[in-house]
């Protein structure tokens, strides 16, 4: 899995995302096959809607399952600082997978000022690509 | 490799890379066969045990292939075993979907199989390596009939949006000429005295040769149309019968195309150790597992109970947990020992008293999204159309791959193919749609390869492992950094309790994994139980 994360940020880094699609391949972390493409996401809307909603769901309220759950964004106390978020989406946290390599800061800065002023949140506090230097996680790939 | 399309030719250095992936591994395992190493995973027979206290009680919680496996066994060795379990069914993620089946997601999509009677779709594992050696011999005890699952088909359909102008091509065609042009270039480079310093004088004749038959060159050691290559990449007109019976060769594509396509990545792929032939699949559907498991211990089951805290102390386990097909009731069920199979991205929300080594690990492991889509067609007009039968077409799309069936093959009538199945990216697109989305994305996507798509449709289902309310996603995700720090904790016995499932493996992803995690847990149970450890 890591392998392939890894192989977007370097295509990513490289500028040759714009609006076409991004081949991904080689990852196989199970009895998968090659990721498809990866669309553009130009801003935190485009970033919720393509990853985030899968499990928070469109309306950002997340969604129950068996004694756990997806938790929600919407009205989440959790998201006061702007870090915690950031931090999350960068590393990860328990069943949710690290998009260190997916998302650059960029994203990662609008995926997170996205949340923070949509599903009734309101703040007025805005996330910079600063305030996240140093939270990517080092990670590397297991060898498959 | 960053980018699968290079905008410019390949160095030799990056072609030499090439050869490595795609002949190395072949090279390699026959070399390690000859030895006698390449045995399979780690299943060494299944375990001996036996001599367990009179009343030892284990509490085993899920009903998948590691919780059934794990009751089976510790059954055997005298243990007195409950199995509780949050679903309605059991098998866990080894699931087969029909006509009549539903399937309910968390975000409260539903959706209603339609398939015809005697077709299915596997949404979750759906092909078993010959090496998996462990669920091999369990499927022969329980009496799960077998099939060859076909993985490989030289005459399925390789597709790149950004490659032969976006028309997918045969794999024979592109394996061929791959194999043809890369064995061309390394002869002209022998030939040219470019690799004596190297390789060995007779080394360099040796490899001469190989690349002679290996890449189906002519006598002059070249790669072009004519019988020799069309007996690889197929013929312009086939070899026939009777006067005009002659056949016309073909032509090979341009080298320059081959190698910027991007498309060898599905050579490579079918020469992972896990995607070797031959390859298997359970006559009628993966859940033929499921249900050989539950054969053996049905009578230990019980269904739709909700766990929600697993309790420890010196003198034994308490599960509590809500009886969902009773009112909500909630109840508690006492063992000396308990084995936990509840998938990580649950349990590490559940209230579980374990050491905080092992809560730590227990949330450090993340799982996959995946989504497959089963798609119902009116007849089998891949088979019918283009004489593909089984095996895999590979794309650049979001659907990555669609997948025909291995069994029914020549049938008339309707047949389910996998029309999508996806990690990364493309699942968490498709997951975040709403199943009709789904259906249409990967029809429209399904069209490139096969243009009959749309008219001979009939129906189709879509199955996203991250919206699944009991796993919370598709598999583990370990990292080197997460497998160094957690997986012997993970792993380790901690005091009354032990966890087993594909996250307790370095089979992780794989019914293989559950097995072998499985063994290594009861085993580690009963040494403990028996005061040895």
């Amino acid at each position: 899995m890591r392998k392939f994360l890894l192989l977007t940020s370097l295509v990513v880094t490289a500028g040759l995302v714009t609006t076409s699609l991004t081949p991904v391949v080689g990852h196989a972390d199970s009895a998968s096959a090659v990721d498809g493409k990866m669309q553009a996401l130009p801003d935190g809307e485009a970033v919720y809607h393509h990853v985030c909603q899968s499990c928070h769901m469109p309306d950002g309220k997340g969604a129950v399952g068996a004694g756990a759950r997806f938790p929600a964004l919407a009205g989440n106390p959790k998201l006061q600082s702007a870090d915690y978020p950031a931090y999350v989406v960068l590393n990860g946290h328990g069943g949710m997978p690290w998009f260190s390599g997916l998302l650059n800061d960029q994203q990662v800065v609008n995926v997170v000022n996205y949340i923070r002023t949509h599903f009734g949140n309101h703040y007025t506090d805005t996330l910079k690509l600063e305030d996240i230097s140093g939270m990517r996680p080092q990670l590397s790939a297991e060898e498959e | 490799m960053p980018h699968a399309h290079p905008p410019t030719a390949p160095t030799r250095r990056q072609l030499l890379t090439r050869i490595g992936t795609l002949a190395g591994s072949a090279a390699l395992y026959q070399a390690m066969t000859s030895l006698g190493h390449a045995m399979g995973t780690d299943f060494r027979g299944p375990p001996q045990l036996s001599g367990a206290k009179p009343g030892t009680r284990v509490l085993v919680l899920g009903a998948g292939l590691a919780g059934m496996l794990s009751a089976y066994e510790l059954r055997k060795a005298g243990y007195k075993v409950q199995i509780l379990e949050f679903q309605s069914r059991s098998g866990g993620r080894n699931i087969s979907l029909r006509g009549g089946d539903t399937i309910r997601e968390m975000g409260g999509a539903t959706q209603k199989v339609g398939f015809a009677s005697g077709n299915y779709i596997n949404p979750g594992p759906w092909r078993i390596p010959y090496h998996h050696q462990g669920l091999l011999h369990y499927c022969q005890e329980f009496g799960v009939q077998l099939e060859p699952f076909i993985e490989l088909n030289h005459n399925s359909w390789l597709h790149s949006t950004d490659a032969f102008g976006g028309k997918a091509v045969r794999y024979r065609e592109l394996a061929s000429d791959f194999n043809g042009f890369t064995a061309e270039l390394l002869t002209k480079a022998i030939d040219q005295h470019k690799l004596d310093e190297l390789v060995s004088e007779d080394e360099r004749a040796h490899l001469r040769q190989a690349m002679h038959s290996w890449g189906a060159l002519n006598k002059d050691m070249a790669y072009t149309k004519g019988n020799t290559s069309s007996l690889r990449r197929g013929f312009e007109k086939p070899q026939g019968g009777g006067v005009d019976g002659a056949p016309v060769p073909s032509a090979p594509f341009a080298r320059k195309d081959v190698m910027q396509s991007g498309l060898w990545n599905w050579m490579a792929f079918h020469e992972r150790l896990d995607m070797q032939t031959t390859m298997f699949q359970p006559v009628g559907g993966m859940d033929q597992i499921g249900k050989g498991f539950t054969r053996q211990v049905k009578d230990l089951i019980t269904l739709n109970c909700k766990v929600s805290s697993i309790h420890q102390d010196d003198q034994g386990v308490t599960v509590t947990y809500t009886d969902t097909a009773h009112g909500d009731t909630v109840r508690q069920a006492q063992a000396d020992y308990c084995v936990c199979t509840i998938p990580l991205p649950v349990l590490s929300q559940l209230d579980v008293q374990v050491t905080g080594g092992l809560k730590a690990a227990i949330a450090a492991v993340p799982y996959a999204s995946s989504v497959k889509m089963g798609m119902e067609f009116k007849r089998r007009f891949w088979e019918q159309d283009d004489q593909i039968y089984g095996g895999i077409s590979f794309t650049d799309q979001q659907i990555s791959q669609i997948s025909y069936p291995s069994n029914g093959i020549f049938s008339k009538g309707p047949a389910v193919l996998l029309g999508g199945y996806m990690f990364g990216p493309a699942a968490y697109d498709f997951a975040g749609m709403t199943p009709e989305e789904r259906i249409e994305r990967a029809l429209k996507q399904g069209m490139a390869i096969h243009p009959q798509y749309r008219k001979e449709f009939s129906n189709g289902i879509s199955f996203a492992w991250s919206r699944v309310p009991w796993t919370l996603g598709c598999c583990s995700m370990w990292t080197e950094e997460a497998r160094k720090t957690h997986y012997k904790t993970l792993c380790t016995m901690d005091n009354r309790l032990v966890l087993a499932g594909e996250h307790a493996s370095y089979v992780g992803c794989w019914q293989e994994g559950a097995i072998l995690s499985a063994l290594a847990a009861v085993t580690s149970l009963h040494k403990r139980a028996l005061g040895a450890a």
